[in-house]
This record gives C-alpha cells, sequence and structure tokens, in this order.
C-alpha cells in the first residue's frame, strides 16, 4: 500500500468529498481502492483476489485490474481520479478481467474541480466471464468554469450468466465537453444495465453513444438516459440496441428535458436480427411537462422551483 | 361566510365555449359538489379556479377569501390556500412520495406524512419510499394525490373526481377522508358525475353544457340529475332553461 500524505492527497480528498465521496473510506484495510492525481498515483491499496497493477505514464495511469476466479468482492473497489491543476491532461488506460464466478463493484469519483483547460481521456478493454458480476458507477465533479473536456470510451464483452451494471453521472458543476462512447456485448442469459445522468449548461457539449449487443440467447439489455440541458447548451444522445439471438429482450429509454435557448437530440437505434428477438424503445424530448409543472404549482412551489424538483427528480 | 366566488365567467377553449356567464358561491367550512355527466365542463371550471394557464377565463372574477384571484397565477393562489386534485395524476421519476406529499406542507412534518398516507389505505412502510413513477397504478397515484391534499391542510380543495379510479373498498375510505378535510378547517369542492358522492356534501351545484342549472341540497338536485339527465337529453343547454 502507498499512501501519500501529501497536499495534494488532501486537496484530491477535499475534492472527493465535495463530488459527493466519503474521504474516510480510504482509511478502511479491507476496501480496495486507488487514487490518482494527473498522472501520479498518490495512494493505492488492493486486497485479496484483487489485483491492482497501476503504473504512471507520461500522461496519466495506465491500470491492470483483475478479479480472480470465483471470488466475491465484498465491498466496492473506490476509485478517485482527478485533475487538480487548473490545465492538464489526463489520460488512464484500464484493463480490466473479471474472471468466471466473480463479482466486482467499482464507484469512481472523477474531479475535476478547478479545470479551465483540462482534458481526460479514460480507455477501458473490459472482460467480464461467465456466472459473473462488474458494476461500475462514474461520477463526475467539475467546477464552474466549464474548461474540461471527458472522454470515456469502454469496451466491454461479458460471458454467459453474468451481469453488467453501470452508471455514468455527471450532474454537480459544469459538464464543458462530454464524448463518451460505451460499446457492450453480452452472451447468453446474461444482461446489461447502462444509465447515464448528466445536466448541462452554459454552452456545455455533451454526447453519448451507448451501444449494446445482445448476442446471447435470452441475453436482456437496458440503455437508459436522463439528460437535462438549459441556457446554450447542447445535447446529443445515441442509444443504440442490437438484438440477434433468440428470445433476446432490449429497450432503449431516452428523456431529455431542455430549457432556455439549449438544444437535444435523442437517436433510439433498435436493431433486431432475429425472429424471436424484441427491442423497444422511447425517447421524449421537450420542456418539463406543463401538468407536473402546474401540479407543483397548485401545493405553492415557485415555478422556477417546480422545474427544479422536476429535473433533480428525473436525474436521481 | 363565503370562501369563494365565481362571477360571470365565461370560457372558450379552441373555439368552443366551456363555460357561459357561470355564477358560483361556495361557502367556507362545508363541502360543496359540483355534479354533472361528462363534458359539463366540471373539469375545465376546476382548472379554472386553480389559474391554470390554458383555462384562463375570458370574462368574470374569481373571488378567494374576499380577495380577487382572477390574475393571479397558481403558486400564488396556492400560496392563499387554495389547490387542486387532479383527477388524472402526473408521474414523477425520481420523486418519493413521502416527498410529493410533503411539497405542500408550510413544515415538513413526517408524522402528518405517514397518517396522508393511511388515510388512503395505503401502508406507508410500502409507499413512502416508492416513487411516484410507472410502477404505480392509477388509483395507487390517485390515492397519493389526495394524500398530498390532506397534508397541505389547504383552506380549500378542489378534488376533481376524487372517486374515479377508485375500487369500491377504497370509496369509502375517500368519502371519510373528504368529511375528515372538512372537520379539519378545508372547504371541500367536490367535483363528481356519481350522485351517491355527492351526496356528502352541504350543497350541489349542478352543471351542464357550461352553466349551473340547478342548486340545493345534494339529494335533491341528485335526484333531478338522475330523473333528467341521464341519459343526457341534449348536446346544448340555454340559460332560459335554467331552473
Amino acid at each position: 500500500m502507498m499512501q501519500d500524505y501529501s497536499q495534494d492527497y488532501k486537496s484530491i480528498l477535499e475534492a472527493y468529498a465535495q463530488a459527493g465521496g466519503t474521504p474516510s473510506i480510504f482509511k478502511n484495510q479491507n476496501i480496495a481502492h486507488l487514487i490518482i492525481n494527473k498522472n501520479k498515483v498518490i495512494g493505492s491499496r488492493s486486497i485479496d483476489g484483487l489485483i491492482l497493477m497501476p503504473e504512471e505514464t507520461a500522461y496519466g495511469v495506465d491500470i491492470e485490474l483483475k478479479v480472480e476466479k470465483g471470488k466475491k468482492i465484498e465491498y466496492p473497489i473506490y476509485l478517485c481520479f482527478g485533475v487538480l491543476p487548473k490545465e492538464g491532461i489526463q489520460e488512464i488506460n484500464i484493463k480490466a478481467k473479471i474472471e468466471d464466478g466473480a463479482k466486482i463493484q467499482l464507484l469512481a469519483h472523477c474531479v475535476f474541480p478547478n479545470a479551465i483547460n483540462v482534458v481526460h481521456r479514460m480507455n477501458a478493454e473490459i472482460e467480464v466471464g461467465d456466472n459473473a458480476y462488474y458494476g461500475y458507477d462514474e461520477v463526475h465533479f467539475h467546477g464552474e468554469h466549464g474548461g474540461i473536456e471527458v472522454v470515456p470510451k469502454a469496451k466491454i464483452n461479458v460471458g454467459k450468466n453474468s451481469h453488467l451494471v453501470t452508471n455514468f453521472s455527471l450532474l454537480k458543476g459544469r459538464v464543458g465537453i462530454l464524448d463518451l462512447d460505451y460499446v457492450v456485448e453480452i452472451l447468453e442469459n446474461s444482461t446489461l444495465d447502462m444509465t447515464a445522468k448528466i445536466y448541462g449548461y452554459g454552452d456545455d457539449r455533451i454526447k453519448i453513444r451507448e451501444a449494446g449487443y445482445l448476442t446471447g440467447k435470452s441475453s436482456r439489455g437496458l440503455i437508459k438516459s436522463r439528460i437535462a440541458v438549459k441556457d446554450y447548451a447542447q445535447s446529443e444522445v445515441i442509444s443504440e440496441l442490437t438484438a440477434s439471438a433468440p428470445y433476446a429482450r432490449g429497450h432503449v429509454d431516452c428523456i431529455e428535458i431542455i430549457q432556455g435557448n439549449a438544444q437535444a437530440k435523442a437517436v433510439p437505434i433498435v436493431n433486431v436480427t432475429n425472429e424471436y428477438a424484441k427491442v423497444t424503445h422511447e425517447a421524449a424530448i421537450g420542456s418539463v411537462d406543463k401538468k407536473q409543472i402546474e401540479t407543483l404549482m397548485a401545493r405553492g412551489l415557485e415555478k422556477e422551483k417546480a422545474i427544479d424538483l422536476v429535473v433533480s427528480g428525473m436525474l436521481k | 361566510m363565503e370562501i369563494l366566488r365565481l362571477e360571470n365567467i365565461s370560457l372558450k377553449l379552441e373555439g368552443r365555449q366551456i363555460l357561459k356567464d357561470l355564477a358560483l358561491s361556495v361557502e367556507a367550512d362545508t363541502i360543496h359538489s359540483i355534479l354533472g355527466s361528462n363534458a359539463a365542463g366540471k373539469s375545465s371550471l376546476a382548472y379554472l379556479i386553480m389559474g391554470c394557464s390554458d383555462y384562463i377565463a375570458q370574462s368574470g372574477s374569481v373571488y378567494f377569501m374576499g380577495k380577487d384571484i382572477t390574475t393571479l397565477p397558481i403558486y400564488e393562489r396556492a400560496k392563499m390556500g387554495l389547490t387542486l386534485a387532479w383527477q388524472e395524476p402526473v408521474r414523477f421519476e425520481g420523486l418519493k412520495v413521502k416527498d410529493y406529499i410533503a411539497v405542500g406542507m408550510k413544515e415538513r412534518n413526517n408524522a402528518l406524512i405517514e397518517e396522508a398516507i393511511y388515510r388512503v389505505l395505503l401502508e406507508p412502510k410500502d409507499y413512502l419510499n416508492r416513487e411516484v413513477d410507472k410502477t404505480l397504478s392509477g388509483g395507487e397515484r390517485k390515492r397519493i394525490e389526495l394524500a398530498s391534499v390532506f397534508a397541505m391542510k389547504p383552506k380549500l380543495a378542489i378534488l376533481d373526481e376524487p372517486d374515479s379510479g377508485i375500487d369500491i373498498l377504497a370509496l369509502d375510505n375517500i368519502v371519510n377522508m373528504i368529511i375528515e378535510l372538512k372537520k379539519q378547517g378545508t372547504t371541500v369542492l367536490l367535483i363528481t358525475h356519481r350522485e351517491e358522492v355527492s351526496e356528502i356534501a352541504d350543497k350541489t351545484s349542478l352543471m351542464c353544457a357550461g352553466y349551473i342549472v340547478k342548486e340545493g341540497k345534494p339529494k335533491e338536485v341528485g335526484q333531478y340529475f338522475k330523473e333528467k339527465c341521464i341519459p343526457c337529453p341534449t348536446k346544448t343547454f340555454s340559460p332560459e332553461e335554467k331552473i
């Protein structure tokens, strides 16, 4: 275990707390974690059954992660990636293997509180074996300047009888520019559940592509996105689900709320190439529903507070 | 003492006359029912009183507690103590039942939230932490809507067909809750098309084709409604035929 009690460590934990994390978790000896500021690993701990190997590079950190066969990691793995200076580039490359019968939940907080000219790229290649579980929650905390570009990309292959759950949320601070691209393929009897929740304002630019390939018999997939944009922010959400196996079932669910001069676009793509498969989709874009607002106003809320309540509920 | 008065209210929507020179007076601390068939204009009247944006009167005035509220926005009417329970309540993704019920409360009171949900025959431990979303049936959302009005303790609650979509077993409880609302000092304007529900009122106004055509004791007006209005003999009605 490496622990660095330098100012960087303290500062990043402050940002971590602002993002909603609990800094004391990093002192827990039973819980694995990894803390990275720009291209420096400033804290890490692994535990039995988990191989967690970070390697610093010129612009970031390469991470190898492996959960051994049959090992069910009891507590989430806590990750904190951040860039504390106003400027900088951070590239995180993750290669993860969740072996057959293994189970892991990762909780990542990505913090860029001072970003004026920061680029954060994440490339993940993840292999999930058979009868396994992989859960990944990524929570972003950005400053108010909007000077951040976030480019998370992931390619995930999921074996048979396994489960994949990912949640991406960016609700605090300005988005800046977001270009997310997740592609997942799942095999027989496996499930995928991908959710993205983002709140953009100012001149934020949001681009999301989440694609799921249900190639195994009786596989199940849900791709869900909840986006709220206001001022001059723009969003484009491409949600793609392809079912090519018998009894594969999928659903795409996208809701975008716009206010002011914001623009939103949703492109649900549903492909079915097997007569016994089925994929459905629903997409709704528009201002906040008038009846919702009037209902809350009829209880005494002013219009702006009513809108905030509806939007925050949707993004919860 | 009068709590609500409408004078010469006319409402036109998409070229159709919905309400015509309508006058209404509601006494405080009473249950006043508005009875009528479908398309009589009952719900439109409810939305107009509440101040909903699509239901602005072309002429006439609305007075609440002696104050002219004709041009007041919805939330200001609500802050004065006026509220509406919708016939078909909306869903709120991500908003918990307990938080929805609390929206109208001046100060959050968890005991009152529990009481409110209990009174509509929903078990608090099963419902308070659920979301007001599509996982709730229409009947459940309806009851939660009534619970939110109960918890608000308004001066005047407009209940738009609180009996629709409610099963027989729950109907008695809904009726009891309406009576309890009156006991706690809330005047109730009860919109319904069922004369047996209307009978809990102190006074009934019968609406037809945008007019109030008869007012009086609930049984008397209900009897008239049964005899003359079911089935509806005419699609139009003129003021001269008012009784």
